[in-house]
């Protein structure tokens, strides 16, 4: 009974889009007020009635309600909760109805907060929004429909596949959605804005934190897959320019540059035409992301089951949506105006350098995936596209980029003074020397690792010199700084949080990427190994029966010059329903590196091979991307962001708003 | 502006949907469904099997292999093992059940292997193979295009290549390709 009240819930969304597609924006095309009204409860109907359909899904696992397909497909009894749940979103089906709910939330979220936008661009938005939403529900019910019932019901499932089954990725698909989803806002107001033919301050001040909002989401969302492939694949990798990892990377790199060029547009009136570009290119990205693996267009270590029917369906879904936008624009935006002028050396001019060097990274990203694709199509040839493609592209255009990146924030708008900024640079200069000579000290090169730890410590003092500049640190009083600090608008303080955690993100790239040792032994328990200076010792590997699975766990213990420093308990797990093996790898982090111990197969004489993995400065990778989403939201609290107008009207609107929501 | 100039401009916000347009065609051929991009093309699919004689296993009773024993009307499965390769462990099972069951005739290739360790292998796991040459120096791998162990050979009467899986058998391709094309082989 109740997966019918999902579906049916489900059908009538579809519905009530298609209302929703239709009435609001024909209102506001004839200036009539009550048809444009209708989009808010149509939004708000809409998510309850999606949110149904995600809660009855998740109701059949919950309950392990082997009539249902999907469940069977993809569940067990005697699984863990955590993942009962986090199976619904571990396949195909479920992960479009969790799509669709994403999408139905931001589509509501516009209802709700979006009191002081123009009712006819509110209503264009959630227009658009709607039809995203017709055509992944369509796609949902006709090709993927997750309540599709079996009979006669197996007495248990096939159990979800074991290497999902771990907490990072429980709520990594989530986080990698909002961030999908969430472009599609910057995309609903860039088709509105084209309709209308008019882009403005206010516009911008609305696409921005929504996109910021999808932007923290997505890089949250690649860190922990990333984090979960380094430590549950036991590859001693966080990386490995895998189709799948370069889907969700794309929109990252394009959704960045689209955050800043929105800046232009706020407080300079310029780059117009751009940004709607950059955020129809986004969510196309975004788009081709979630599906490019799906239809089977690509392989990749995680594949989802594919079908060339479902492949079809979302092609045509593809064009229609990325094509239908871009002859939008073609047709409108050349009547978009272009705004305020400006010097090449200036904010506006440095933010342009930013916008076509991600938008060129993420084309070299773009290739290098689907070149081998392109390939095939021409020539027949089957290859694949590594690392040593994207070192040889996507790195170099990154050093210009973090090397402006350090000055940017210094230049004034219209018209800087490069030399004068410079001078201000000259601590950033003196940092950027010493961790490159501290580099050549310590590992001695190669040169293009030694050049990247000098520009992460460019960028990472840059970036501090400019803030404390700004709060007039060690040059005032100390409680004049505190003052300023606390005056600074919280978007500034956000910025200097997100780019110093590149800083040090990048920092611990390099360092993972250039000087990782690693040692691949057979040992007997009391057997050591000594690896960048530490020293392992396996003291046994013991059998453990888990929930659904049973072990090996070893037990390792490290020390360094006699001391104990550590014991690790890597495993390699067993799942009997899907028969196959997964790793867990033991991990201790020193904050300089990681220690990485993985215990693989047994030999017959009773040894077991051991692979050990000195990972320096992997565990900064999180630290700075953590410190990179703090920065977002710490300026998503800035009050402009919040009231969505300007801060000198900031009382009367505040009410106006909260009482409508 | 010139005219020529404001054509140029409004043709500038034509390029990315000319690109998209390109890319959806090359998406579109990618949807063929009778395309696996996981597939491997072997240039071999429908030749003669090259020519090759191998000795036996150092140290086991038994012929070694030729091409010759390939080509006496009788439909072959040939597959490429070592005892150092994990999936080869894998697939093992549905070998002997191939041999045993099915009476299908199995000839093996040891490839690259020790040949005392590939003795203690089939000793331990069961012996599926009528015949067993050992390529010792990976030759005959070659010949055969073979770039990653484990890789199974389907070989009509005629002493033809009609079939080539490389990687893993599973069960899925066992019932669903194999035993069907050597059922149909062997009409």
């Amino acid at each position: 009974m109740i997966p019918e009240i999902g579906h049916f819930a489900l059908v009538l969304a579809l519905a009530v889009a298609l209302v929703q597609g239709s009435v609001p924006i024909i209102g506001a095309a004839r200036g009539r007020t009550a048809w444009m009204d209708v989009a808010r409860p149509a939004a708000l109907l809409q998510l309850a009635l999606i949110s149904i359909a995600f809660l009855a899904l998740m109701w059949a696992y919950v309950v392990s309600d082997f009539t249902v397909l999907n469940v069977v497909r993809n569940s067990h009894t005697a699984k863990p909760l955590l993942y009962k749940i986090s199976g619904v979103w571990g396949n195909h089906e479920g992960s479009m109805v969790l799509w669709v709910l994403i999408l139905a939330a931001f589509g509501a979220a516009v209802a709700v907060f979006g009191g002081n936008l123009p009712p006819a661009l509110r209503a264009r938005v959630l227009s658009v929004q709607a039809w995203i939403a017709i055509g992944f529900l369509a796609f949902s019910l006709l090709t993927s429909n997750p309540f599709e019932r079996i009979f006669p019901a197996p007495l248990n499932g096939r159990d979800l596949n074991p290497l999902l089954q771990d907490p990072g990725l429980a709520f990594h698909p989530p986080m990698l959605y909002a961030g999908y989803v969430g472009f599609s806002m910057a995309f609903s107001f860039a088709i509105a804005a084209l309709i209308e033919g008019r882009v403005d301050p206010a516009w911008a001040r609305w696409v921005r934190p929504w996109t910021l909002v999808a932007w923290c989401f997505l890089t949250a969302g690649i860190t922990l897959g990333s984090w979960w492939a380094y430590y549950e694949l036991g590859w001693g990798g966080w990386w490995f320019w895998d189709p799948v990892e370069n889907a969700s990377f794309m929109p990252w790199l394009m959704g960045t540059a689209l955050l800043h060029s929105a800046i232009v547009v706020e407080k300079r009136d310029a780059l117009k035409a751009w940004t709607i570009l950059l955020a129809i290119l986004t969510f196309s990205l975004s788009l081709i992301g979630t599906f490019i693996v799906r239809s089977g267009l690509l392989t990749s270590v995680h594949a989802f089951a594919t079908d060339p029917e479902r492949g079809l369906f979302i092609l045509l879904l593809l064009c229609l949506t990325i094509g239908g936008s871009l002859i939008l624009f073609a047709v409108r935006a050349p009547a978009v105006q272009a705004g305020g002028l400006f010097a090449p050396v200036s904010r506006e001019g440095a933010l342009v350098l930013n916008n076509l060097l991600l938008v060129v990274a993420c084309g070299t990203v773009f290739l290098g995936t689907l070149y081998p694709l392109f390939l095939e199509a021409a020539t027949g040839d089957k290859i694949s596209v590594g690392p040593p493609f994207y070192n040889k592209t996507f790195v170099p255009i990154m050093v210009p980029l973090i090397a402006v990146m350090a000055v940017g924030p210094f230049l004034a708008w219209k018209r800087a003074d490069l030399a004068g900024v410079l001078s201000r640079l000259k601590f950033a200069f003196a940092a950027a020397v010493l961790a490159a000579l501290g580099a050549v000290a310590l590992e001695g090169g190669p040169v293009l690792a030694v050049l990247a730890m000098g520009l992460a410590a460019w960028l990472f003092v840059g970036t501090l010199a400019e803030w404390a500049g700004r709060i007039k640190l060690f040059r005032a009083p100390l409680g004049d700084s505190l003052r300023r600090a606390r005056g600074l608008p919280r978007s500034a303080h956000g910025m200097t949080l997100a780019h110093a955690g590149l800083a040090i993100a990048m920092a611990g790239m390099t360092a993972a990427a250039s000087w990782k040792v690693e040692s691949v032994q057979t040992m007997q328990p009391g057997d050591s190994v000594e690896l960048a200076g530490y020293t392992y010792r396996l003291d046994r590997v013991d059998q453990v029966q888990g929930p659904n699975y049973t072990s090996d766990m070893g037990q390792v213990t490290i020390s360094r010059e006699g001391r104990q420093i550590a014991q690790l308990t890597p495993e390699k797990r067993l799942y009997p329903v899907q028969q196959m093996p997964t790793t867990e790898a033991g991990i201790h982090t020193t904050g300089l590196a990681d220690l990485y111990v993985v215990v693989g197969d047994p030999d017959d004489a009773g040894g077991w091979t051991v692979r050990i993995f000195h990972e320096p400065l992997v565990p900064w990778i999180w630290a700075g991307v953590l410190l990179m989403v703090l920065g977002g939201i710490v300026s998503l609290s800035d009050r402009r962001f919040r009231l969505g107008a300007p801060a000198r009207r900031a009382k009367a609107p505040a009410g106006a708003t909260a009482a409508r929501a | 502006m010139t005219t020529g100039m404001v054509i140029g401009r409004r043709l500038a916000y034509l390029i990315p949907l000319v690109v998209f347009g390109i890319l959806a065609v090359y998406f579109a051929w990618g949807l063929n469904p009778n395309r696996d991009p996981r597939a491997l093309p072997s240039v071999m699919i429908d030749q003669p099997v090259p020519e090759f004689a191998l000795p036996p296993i150092e140290g086991m009773e038994g012929p070694g292999l030729s091409a010759a024993d390939l080509r006496t009307g009788e439909v072959t499965l040939v597959n490429f093992f070592a005892s150092w390769c994990v999936p080869c462990r894998l697939e093992h099972r549905f070998l002997i059940e191939l041999a045993m069951q099915d009476k299908v005739r199995l000839f093996g290739i040891n490839y690259k292997n020790k040949p005392e360790e590939a003795r203690d292998w089939l000793a331990k796991l069961g012996n599926p193979y009528g015949r067993i040459g050992a390529d010792t120096t990976g030759r005959v791998g070659i010949d055969w295009g073979v770039y990653g162990l484990p890789e199974t050979f389907i070989i009509d009467r005629d002493g033809r290549i009609r079939y080539r899986r490389a990687g893993q058998i599973d069960q899925q391709t066992l019932d669903e390709t194999i035993r069907p094309l050597i059922r149909e082989l062997s009409q």
